[in-house]
C-alpha cells in the first residue's frame, strides 16, 4: 500500500487541552460558555449601538442590524472563550507551550458538557444534540400541521405561522447535514478504520459547539419577529425583512462552519488514520460515504457562507448585492444559494445510504453487493450534486436554454442513486436475512425512497415541473427522501451502535413498535401530500381550497402520530439507557466490522490497546473461512465487552 | 467459495427456477398497474386540458405516471420475494453464512445499462415536450426561445406585489385591472414582473407558472382551449399574507373578452392616464426604465 502508516499509528497523545487550570465550576465548561456568551453579547451589542449612531437609516428603521450581528458575534466569541476553546490556539500562537492534559481520558457523564478532544465523546454530544434539533423542529413541524387543520381557520397568525415554517425548515436542514456525519462518522469511523484518534481533534470538537449556539441563535429569531423567508432566504425579501433574519444568516453560516470543521476531520482522518491493511478497497461502506460526504460539503458550503457574507452586507451596510433596483441581482443569491443547497441534499442523503449499505450485510450474512459499485455510486452522488442546482429554478425566468441541460443532469443523478438499490437488492439476494430493529428501519429506507426517488422524476422533468413547482408535491417529495431516508437510517443506526455506545442492549419489541408506528403514520403523513400538491397547494401558505381540507386534516393527524411514535422512542431510549440498563453481550449483532472488537463498550481511551492490522475484507460473511478482520479480533472476542463479573 | 454450507432454498438451481415465475408476476402486475394508471387515474390527472400547455403538461404527468408501476413493482416483488424467502426459519442458525457472491457482472451491467438508457430517454422525452409546447407554460425569462408560431398574441402583464397580482394590458390603452379575464382559442403572452420581492404566478388550471422577479420580464406563454375559472396563486414565499396572494380569472368566449376589455377600458381610462408609461419592469423606487411605480415624493426617487 502507498501509505505511510507511520504517523496513523502513533501513540495517540494529543498534547495541549483547553482550559486546563481552575477547578469546580470555573473549569470551563458549558457553564462558562454561558457566561462568555452572555458577556460578549452585552459587549458587541453596545459596540454596534454606539458606533452606528449617527446612521439616519438604521436609527430610523426600528432595528439595527449592526448592533444585532455585533451582538452576536461577541456572544459566539465569548461562548467559544468561556468553553476554553481558545485557550490553546492563543497561547500557541504567543509562542508558549501549552500545558497538557489527557482530556481524552476523562471519567464520568461531566465531560458531556466539555469542550472534550475525544472523538467518541465528541459523537455522543453530536447524537443528542442532533436529537434536541430533530424534536425541537418536529414540533414546529407540528404547528404547522395544526395551522393548516382548516382551510380558513387560523390557530396563528400569518406572522407567527410563517416564522414557524422558516424556523422549521432552516433547523431540520441544519441538523440533517450532520445528523450522521456528527454521532456516527466521529464515533464509529475512526473505530472502523482502526484509528486510535482522528485527525483534527479539535477541529471535531470545535465542529460539535458550534450547534448549540447555532440552534440558540436560530430559534432566538423566534423572539425577534422571526424571519419571513423560509429556509431558502430569497432575497429582496430576506433583506427587507427584520432582525430576525440576522439569525437565520448567523445560525446557517455558524452551522456552515461547524460542518466544513467536521468533514475537514473525517475526511484527513479516513485518508490518513486508516489502520495498517486497511486499503481502499476494505474501507467499510460507511467509510466510502462519509469520503464522499466530506469532500462535497467542504466544496459546497463556503458557497453558502458566501451567500450569507453577502445578504449580511446587503443588512448591515447598506450595499445592494441582491437588491436589482440598485444594480445588484436577486438571482444572484438565487444562484449562490442553490449552488449549495442542492448538494446539501445529497448530503443528507449520501450518509444514509451509507448507513444502509453498511447495516444491511449483517443482517443478511452476504457480502454486501457490488462493493465498488456502491462506493461509485457516492461518489457519482458527490460529483452530479455540483452539476444540477439550477433546476430549483426553471420557472424563475433563468437562461432558457439552460433547461433542457440541468434536467438532463438531474435525471443523471438516478443512475447512482439506483446503484444504492442495486447494492441491497443484490446484498438481500439469497441471503439469510434476520429482521432486527436496525435492518427494519434500513429496509424501511428502501421503501420510503422509492417514492422519493420516483417523484423526483417528476419534479426533475420541467413541463412536469410546472405545475408542481412549489406546491406540496415538491414538499412531500423532499420530505420523503430526507426523513424517509437519512432519518430512518439514522435511527436504525441508533438502535444498532447503541450496544457499542453505551454498553446496553435496546429492547427488540419497543424498537419494533418504534419502527412500525413510524413508517406507518410517516407514509400516511406524506403519501397524501403529493396528491394535495397535484391538486393545486402550494407550500407556506395558511390558506388553501376547501376541497383539499379532508387530506390536510387526514396529514395533520398522521403527523401527530407520528409524532407520538418519536416521542415513544425518546421516552424507551431514555429509560432503557438511563434506568433499566440492560448490560450488552459482546458483539450482538454478528458483525464483522472492526469496532465491534475494542476490548469494552463503550471503547475505551484511544480506541485500541494497539492500532490493529486489518486482514480481511469486513463482509466476508458468506465465507466461514475468512480470515477475521483484523488481528485483534482473537484477543477480545472472549473479553466482556461491560465488565461483568 | 461455500456452497456446502447452502441449503436448498439458497443455491443458485433453486433460485433460478423462481426467476420466471417473478418476471411473470412483475409483468401482470405492472401491465395491470399502467393500465388502470393511464385509462382510469389519467383522465382525471392535474391540472387538466383548458390550454393546450395545460393538456401538455397533463400528459406529461400521465406518461411517467405510467412508468411508475413496473419500477414500484419491480422493486417490491424482489424486496418482498427475499424477505420471505429466506428470512431465518425457526430453528436455524442465524449467524451461519449465506451465499457467498459479491457481485455479479451480467446483472451489474444490465442494470446500468436499463437504467441509463432509461434516464436518457426521459430526458429526451421532457426536453421534447419542453420546446414544442413553446415552453410548455413556464416561465422563460426576458428573452424566450420556444415560442408559438404566431405573433398575433394576446399580451397580459402580470404585476406582482405584495401581496396581490395586478393585469396590465398594453393593447387596451394600458389599462391596469385587478381582475383577469382571458378568450378562448387564444395564444397569450404573459409578462410576469413584481415590484418588490420574488413572487410567483401560478395559474394553475392554465399550466402557467412564472416567477415574478423585480426589474426582470419573465415571459410565459399558454393558448387557451376551455371555458372556465381558473386559480392564480403565489408560488414563492413572498412575507406575511404569501398564503392569501390568490385570485381567481375567467377564460371566456372572445366577444365577451372584448366586451370585458373595452368596458374595463372606457371604466380605467383616468386612472390609467396616472400609471407610469407601460414596461415591461418597473422599478418602483427610483426613476428607472419604466418610470418610478410611485409619485416623485417618493424619498428614493432620485437615487
Amino acid at each position: 500500500m502507498a501509505i505511510d502508516y507511520s504517523k496513523a499509528t502513533g501513540t495517540g497523545s494529543s498534547s495541549g487541552a483547553p482550559g486546563g487550570g481552575g477547578g469546580g465550576l470555573l473549569k470551563p465548561s458549558i457553564i462558562t460558555g454561558i457566561i462568555g456568551g452572555v458577556i460578549g453579547w452585552l459587549l458587541g451589542h453596545w459596540i454596534g449601538n454606539s458606533f452606528t449612531q449617527g446612521y439616519q437609516q438604521v436609527q430610523g428603521s426600528g432595528s439595527n442590524d449592526i448592533a444585532e450581528f455585533l451582538g452576536y458575534i461577541g456572544m459566539i466569541i465569548g461562548w467559544f472563550a468561556g468553553l476554553g476553546a481558545l485557550s490553546y490556539p492563543i497561547k500557541k500562537m504567543f509562542g508558549a507551550e501549552p500545558e497538557t492534559e489527557e482530556p481524552v481520558t476523562e471519567k464520568g457523564w461531566t465531560k458531556y458538557f466539555r469542550y472534550t478532544l475525544d472523538h467518541k465523546t465528541v459523537g455522543v454530544q453530536y447524537l443528542f444534540g442532533m436529537l434536541i434539533y430533530f424534536f425541537t423542529a418536529g414540533l414546529l413541524a407540528l404547528a404547522i400541521r395544526t395551522e393548516l387543520l382548516s382551510p380558513t381557520y387560523h390557530i396563528w397568525s400569518p406572522d407567527t405561522y410563517i416564522e414557524i415554517v422558516g424556523e422549521h425548515g432552516t433547523m431540520m436542514m441544519m441538523m440533517m447535514t450532520s445528523v450522521v456525519l456528527g454521532p456516527f462518522g466521529n464515533y464509529v469511523v475512526p473505530l472502523m478504520i482502526g484509528s486510535k484518534r482522528v485527525a483534527f481533534p479539535r477541529l471535531e470538537a470545535l465542529s460539535f459547539w458550534f450547534t448549540p449556539i447555532s440552534y440558540f441563535i436560530l430559534l432566538s429569531g423566534l423572539w425577534q419577529g422571526g424571519f419571513q423567508s423560509g429556509w431558502t432566504g430569497y432575497a429582496p425579501l430576506s433583506v427587507q425583512q427584520g432582525v430576525g433574519q440576522d439569525t437565520y444568516i448567523l445560525g446557517f453560516g455558524l452551522q456552515g462552519l461547524s460542518m466544513v470543521c467536521a468533514s475537514t476531520n473525517i475526511v484527513a482522518t479516513i485518508i490518513n488514520y486508516r489502520a495498517p491493511g486497511m486499503s481502499w478497497s476494505r474501507l467499510p461502506v460507511m467509510g466510502w460515504s462519509m469520503l464522499s460526504l466530506g469532500f462535497t460539503m467542504i466544496l459546497s458550503i463556503p458557497v453558502l457562507i458566501d451567500g450569507l457574507y453577502v445578504l449580511a452586507l446587503d443588512r448591515t451596510a447598506q450595499t445592494s448585492l441582491l437588491y436589482s433596483g440598485h444594480g445588484g441581482s436577486s438571482f444572484l443569491w438565487e444562484n449562490l444559494f442553490w449552488f449549495f443547497g442542492h448538494p446539501e441534499v445529497y448530503l443528507l442523503a449520501i450518509p444514509g445510504f451509507g448507513l444502509v449499505a453498511e447495516i444491511i450485510p449483517v443482517f443478511a450474512r452476504k457480502p454486501v453487493f457490488a462493493y465498488k459499485t456502491s462506493a461509485a455510486g457516492f461518489i457519482g452522488l458527490a460529483i452530479l450534486s455540483f452539476f444540477v442546482w439550477q433546476h430549483h429554478l426553471f420557472q424563475s425566468g433563468m437562461n432558457p436554454d439552460m433547461r433542457p441541460l440541468f434536467m438532463l443532469t438531474t435525471e443523471l443523478i438516478s443512475i447512482p442513486t439506483g446503484f444504492i438499490y442495486l447494492v441491497g437488492m443484490g446484498t438481500l439476494w439469497r441471503a439469510r436475512i434476520r429482521l432486527t430493529t436496525p435492518m427494519l428501519f434500513m429496509l424501511g429506507v428502501y421503501f420510503n425512497f422509492l417514492f422519493g426517488g420516483l417523484t423526483g422524476v417528476y419534479v426533475s422533468d420541467v413541463p412536469i415541473n410546472v405545475t408542481v413547482h412549489g406546491s406540496f408535491f415538491v414538499m412531500a417529495h423532499f420530505h420523503y427522501t430526507i426523513m424517509g431516508g437519512v432519518i430512518f437510517a439514522f435511527f436504525g443506526a441508533i438502535y444498532y451502535w447503541t450496544p457499542l455506545v453505551t454498553g446496553y442492549q435496546l429492547s427488540e419489541k419497543l424498537g419494533k413498535i418504534h419502527f412500525w408506528t413510524m413508517i406507518v403514520f410517516f407514509n400516511s403523513t406524506f403519501l397524501p401530500l403529493f396528491a394535495v400538491g397535484l391538486l393545486g397547494m402550494p407550500r407556506r401558505v395558511f390558506e388553501y381550497a376547501h376541497r383539499l381540507q379532508f387530506l390536510n386534516q387526514w396529514v395533520s393527524v398522521s403527523a401527530y402520530l407520528l409524532g407520538a411514535s418519536l416521542l415513544f422512542f425518546a421516552v424507551t431510549f431514555i429509560w432503557q439507557i438511563a434506568v433499566t440498563r440492560k448490560p450488552t453481550v459482546r458483539n450482538p449483532w454478528g458483525s464483522r466490522s472492526l469496532e465491534w472488537f475494542v476490548e469494552s463498550y463503550p471503547p475505551p481511551a484511544y480506541n485500541f490497546k494497539r492500532v490493529p492490522v486489518v486482514l480481511s475484507w469486513p463482509y466476508e460473511y458468506g465465507d466461514p473461512n475468512a480470515l477475521p478482520v483484523a488481528d485483534i479480533v482473537n484477543e477480545t472476542k472472549d473479553l466482556d465487552p461491560v465488565g461483568r463479573a | 467459495m461455500s456452497q456446502n454450507v447452502l441449503d436448498d432454498s439458497r443455491s443458485v438451481e433453486a433460485t433460478k427456477k423462481v426467476i420466471p415465475k417473478l418476471i411473470a408476476i412483475w409483468i401482470v402486475t405492472s401491465l395491470i398497474g399502467s393500465l388502470l394508471v393511464w385509462f382510469v387515474l389519467g383522465p382525471h390527472l392535474p391540472p387538466g386540458t383548458m390550454t393546450d400547455q395545460a393538456a401538455g403538461a397533463q400528459f406529461d404527468i400521465r406518461f411517467v405516471s405510467t412508468l411508475v408501476p413496473p419500477v414500484l413493482f419491480f422493486i417490491w416483488i424482489f424486496f418482498g420475494y427475499s424477505l420471505i424467502k429466506w428470512r431465518v426459519k425457526p430453528g436455524e442458525d442465524p449467524l451461519a453464512p449465506a451465499a457467498d457472491f459479491r457481485g455479479n457482472s451480467k446483472t451489474q451491467g444490465a442494470w446500468y445499462i436499463i437504467t441509463t438508457v432509461l434516464v436518457l430517454f426521459l430526458a429526451a422525452f421532457g426536453t421534447y415536450f419542453l420546446v414544442v409546447p413553446a415552453g410548455a407554460g413556464g416561465g422563460e425569462g426576458p428573452n424566450p426561445i420556444w415560442t408559438p408560431g404566431t405573433k398575433n398574441m394576446l399580451q397580459v402583464q402580470v404585476i406582482a406585489q405584495q401581496w396581490r397580482f395586478t393585469y396590465r394590458w398594453p393593447q387596451f390603452g394600458g389599462m391596469e385591472t385587478t381582475s383577469i379575464y382571458l378568450p378562448v382559442n387564444t395564444e397569450i403572452q404573459f409578462n410576469v414582473t413584481s415590484l418588490d420581492v420574488i413572487h410567483d404566478f401560478w395559474a394553475y388550471q392554465l399550466g402557467v407558472k412564472a416567477d415574478a422577479n423585480p426589474d426582470v420580464n419573465n415571459v410565459a406563454f399558454t393558448k387557451t382551449q376551455q371555458l372556465g375559472r381558473f386559480t392564480v396563486r403565489c408560488d414563492e414565499l413572498c412575507g406575511v399574507w404569501h398564503g392569501a396572494m390568490y385570485n381567481y380569472g375567467y377564460v371566456v368566449s372572445q366577444a365577451q373578452f372584448q366586451q370585458w376589455a373595452t368596458q374595463m377600458e372606457a371604466q380605467n381610462a383616468a386612472v390609467t392616464k396616472l400609471l407610469p408609461k407601460y414596461s415591461t419592469t418597473y422599478t418602483p423606487s427610483y426613476a428607472g426604465n419604466g418610470g418610478g411605480y410611485y409619485p416623485p415624493q417618493d424619498p428614493n426617487a432620485n437615487l
